[in-house]
């Protein structure tokens, strides 16, 4: 086990450097002058925006460039933004707010996403199922960014119940709505995964073998039916809280939070080559742990599965 | 400052801004405060984050210059009018208006104890004028003696006479040269800033009416500033304080306004265009700002040089576009057709310049001026209109090449490009006459740094300003309008410079080197929580005049 992980960790080297280097790569490409857009619709002379791009390092080829920003991330220096701002300082501020709302959505999703699921499973056919059915193929077919509208325009500015925005009081009472918000979607995934799961499994050898030994249905719910239906909605919400950090852009826009992805859509839009990378490249290695916590979890949903 | 924009979300942070005078519920500030003294509620209003550190010569865009303009008290500080008066300055005078002798008043101070002198502003001038310091505002300095856009020198201009005197030479008579001291280029700074610049942006010291409160700027989120008890100028806070909340979407502003979360808003959002008047009520502000827009079709264009031929087509597509039908429609009301160069906020502005029926919808001699002009010489081809898409500006384009299409009887329509910096690249090649993606005519536009007639002229239509060296992104040349330029910048008194420079209008009416469109309107509006909301000339809230319980 401690070796398995061990050797995960390991793999994360490799994918670290090559996922910077890609993305910086890609920055490089990106067509535009940040320089020039810094000044706006009046331009600015030849000689200051030669300046500009010395002090930036823009006239460095590319491979120096990206060995520089290597250089500096060694020392935890990920660079500076254009308004002179350390990335470290902008990345302390965004992630936790932001980790914050991905949790709160995974929950959300977690929470009413499997427990509908598994009463939709239990009662495949039935008047709730079919409810259900309905019900998350309309959640599925609305874009966030109009379930986040309405929700704000009514909850928070017609009936004042919830603040519309979040700004400088993250709390849970604030992120509350832009959670449900953002956590929906899959919310409508998880409940669909489940519910087929749960309905498989019901007819599965182990669990007819279960209820004829004479063990009690909630028992046999509990533990031989949802247990093993887990395992795709686990694989889905590993894989979803990476999603759900860096896809936040539009619910982050909504609900004026300070977050990773209305920074990281703002930093790629001005070319700011150092934000980009430094916070993609903790998304990935976000992926990269939420993927072997998933990974590790089979182990204990489902007792056939063992890591040597 | 500038126009900046960013795509989608981001959008238009900097640009909604703008207006004169709001409809507040009177002018008054004075008899709140005869009566119970300032209030002491800490107002909030929206903004965005600072693009650049603070420091006064790199700011050059809303979010940076909002906060710079409480923090900081200038030479001179406009009224909502846009009208200058005196702050640190006692007197600005001049015989020749080259040779300007700036007298302060003594006994003002930074927050961290230091005097303003002379210095103060001597030091911060050169700063921002020298090269190698790389400030986006260093263009402010260029009039002055010894600036160089291409190496490191001092402004030789510049002469400390005493504590609270210093003179400045400009290369050239400016009649207008006080009206821009109160823009933030030109603020003080005291010597704390030389020694660590970076830690200055981060925790600017000023002179002004607010101070930023300790750990009082939450980037990307807000900033706190709070009263300044040093503060002994005209613009003396009314309100406990106040908090600049940043939004990256002005549709989230607007919903914590309707809830009362905000107490100020200065842009509305698109969405809402249709319904905040109705929403808000006589809270609602809708007024044209010191916000120019037009389309430049570029001298080196075939069919549309500065020949007779040229002429007739530029004022034919003028008269072609159906303005009020424009801005009524596509905007809703949130800008005003244009009726001259500059913005109806400026002092001398006027809507009777000669010259400026070409403004006027008028189809059939649009047709005429047309057939006329293809009987110099045959036209063919399509004209295009280049934007940047992620402005916003792709409606109006194609309502502009609708009206060209229908009442010319020609092929018009848009030339998207990605970004605004893409486009001024392409501007910039064609204007050197080198190979550019360019088609044919490109938006454009201007906001007035101070509040100057000669600033939406003499920037954007001078010769000198031309070829890549300013904002005359047309290449546009005339010895009458670069005469009157120069006369009206040597005038003794505002009044005279002002009537030259609309002579100089008059000639540009029938130039044409830009087509006028419209003047960009401030749409905002506030809570039920304040009053004595007044808008600027500069469409931003007079923020220290604000009252709330």
């Amino acid at each position: 086990m401690a070796w398995y992980i061990g050797r995960r960790l390991l793999q994360m080297i490799p994918v670290f450097i090559g996922a910077t280097l890609l993305i910086y790569a890609m920055v490089f490409l990106v067509p535009g002058d940040p320089i020039l857009a810094l000044a706006g619709d009046k331009g600015m002379s030849d000689a200051l925006h030669d300046q500009l791009v010395a002090q930036y390092h823009l006239d460095d080829p590319f491979l120096v460039q990206y060995l520089h920003y290597l250089q500096g991330i060694l020392t935890l220096d990920f660079g500076t933004t254009y308004s002179g701002r350390d990335v470290g300082d902008v990345m302390r501020d965004v992630f936790p707010v932001t980790f914050q709302l991905a949790v709160m959505a995974l929950i959300f999703e977690g929470v009413f996403g499997i427990g509908f699921g598994l009463i939709a499973g239990l009662r495949k056919g039935k008047i709730f199922d079919s409810t259900m059915l309905v019900a998350s193929l309309v959640v599925i077919a609305i874009p966030t960014f109009v379930l986040g509208f309405v929700l704000q325009y009514v909850v928070g500015v017609k009936w004042g119940l919830l603040p519309p925005t979040v700004g400088s009081d993250v709390s849970v009472k604030t992120l509350l709505m832009p959670a449900i918000v953002l956590g929906s979607v899959s919310f409508a995934y998880v409940l669909r995964l489940t519910r087929t799961s749960v309905a498989e499994n019901l007819s599965a050898d182990y669990v007819r073998t279960a209820t004829a030994k004479g063990l009690a249905r909630g028992r046999v719910v509990r533990v031989h039916v949802l247990r093993n239906s887990l395992i795709p909605v686990i694989t889905f919400l590993g894989a979803d809280l990476g999603a759900l950090m860096a896809g936040a852009i539009v619910t982050e826009g909504i609900f004026n939070i300070n977050g990773v992805g209305g920074t990281l859509y703002h930093a790629i839009l001005t070319s700011q080559g150092p934000t980009v990378v430094s916070i993609t490249t903790i998304l990935v290695i976000v992926y990269i742990f939420a993927n072997l916590a998933v990974d590790l979890l089979y182990a204990v949903l489902d007792p056939r599965i063992r890591y040597a | 400052m500038k126009i900046r924009r960013f795509a989608g979300f981001a959008a238009s942070v900097a640009v909604g801004a703008l207006a004169l005078t709001a409809c507040s519920s009177g002018d008054s500030s004075d008899d709140t405060t005869t009566a119970s003294g300032p209030s002491t509620g800490i107002v909030t209003a929206n903004s965005s984050e600072p693009q650049n550190p603070l420091i006064p010569t790199n700011t050059n865009e809303t979010g940076g210059g909002k906060i710079l303009n409480m923090i900081f008290a200038g030479l001179v500080y406009y009224d909502a009018k846009g009208e200058t008066h005196n702050e640190v300055a006692d007197s600005i005078t001049s015989d020749d208006q080259q040779n300007w002798t700036i007298k302060i008043k003594s006994g003002w101070k930074f927050t961290n104890g230091e005097p303003v002198t002379a210095k103060s502003f001597v030091d911060a001038w050169n700063y921002g004028a020298k090269l190698s310091n790389a400030q986006l505002s260093s263009y402010f300095f260029e009039p002055i003696e010894g600036f160089s856009y291409d190496k490191d020198s001092e402004l030789t201009g510049l002469k400390v006479v005493d504590d609270t005197t210093f003179t400045v030479k400009l290369t050239s008579p400016q009649a207008d040269f006080p009206l821009r001291l109160g823009y933030s280029a030109y603020y003080p700074l005291p010597a704390a800033a030389f020694t660590d610049m970076k830690a200055f942006g981060e925790n600017p010291i000023g002179n002004g009416p607010y101070k930023v409160a300790d750990g009082g700027w939450e980037h990307n989120v807000q900033i706190k500033l709070v009263p300044n008890a040093d503060y002994s100028g005209d613009r003396k806070p009314q309100n406990g304080g106040v908090t600049l909340k940043f939004y990256t979407s002005q549709d989230a502003a607007y919903a914590d306004l309707q809830s009362d979360q905000l107490d100020v808003l200065d842009a509305v959002p698109d969405s809402a265009y249709s319904t905040f008047e109705s929403d808000l009520g006589d809270r609602a502000v809708n007024k044209p700002a010191a916000i120019f827009q037009s389309f430049t079709i570029g001298q080196w264009q075939d069919h549309f040089k500065s020949d007779e031929e040229g002429m007739l087509r530029r004022k034919a597509i003028s008269e072609a576009i159906d303005r009020d039908s424009i801005t009524k429609t596509i905007f809703q009301g949130t800008r005003t057709p244009a009726s001259d160069f500059t913005s109806p906020v400026i002092a001398g502005w006027s809507d009777k310049i000669p010259g400026n029926d070409v403004l006027k919808y008028n189809p059939e001699d649009a047709k005429k001026l047309w057939a006329q002009a293809d009987a110099i010489s045959k036209w063919s081809g399509k004209f295009t209109i280049a934007y940047n898409a992620d402005g916003g500006h792709q409606g109006w384009v194609d309502a502009v090449s609708n009206n060209l299409k229908a009442n010319l009887g020609i092929d018009a329509e848009g030339q998207s490009y990605a970004v605004f910096a893409d486009l001024r690249k392409d501007i910039g090649q064609a204007q050197l006459d080198k190979k550019s993606g360019l088609t044919g005519a490109f938006r454009s536009g201007w906001q007035a740094d101070y509040p100057s007639l000669f600033n939406f002229l003499g920037p954007l239509y001078a010769t000198a300003a031309g070829q890549g060296k300013g904002s005359n992104d047309g290449n546009y040349s005339n010895k009458t309008v670069d005469d009157l330029f120069a006369k009206g910048s040597a005038e003794k008194t505002v009044d005279a410079a002002n009537a030259d420079f609309q002579k100089a209008q008059e000639q540009l009416f029938k130039d044409l080197p830009a087509i006028p469109l419209w003047y960009s309107n401030v749409t905002g509006g506030y809570s039920k929580l304040v009053g004595d909301v007044e808008f600027g000339w500069d469409s931003v809230p007079l923020y220290y005049e604000i009252t709330k319980k």
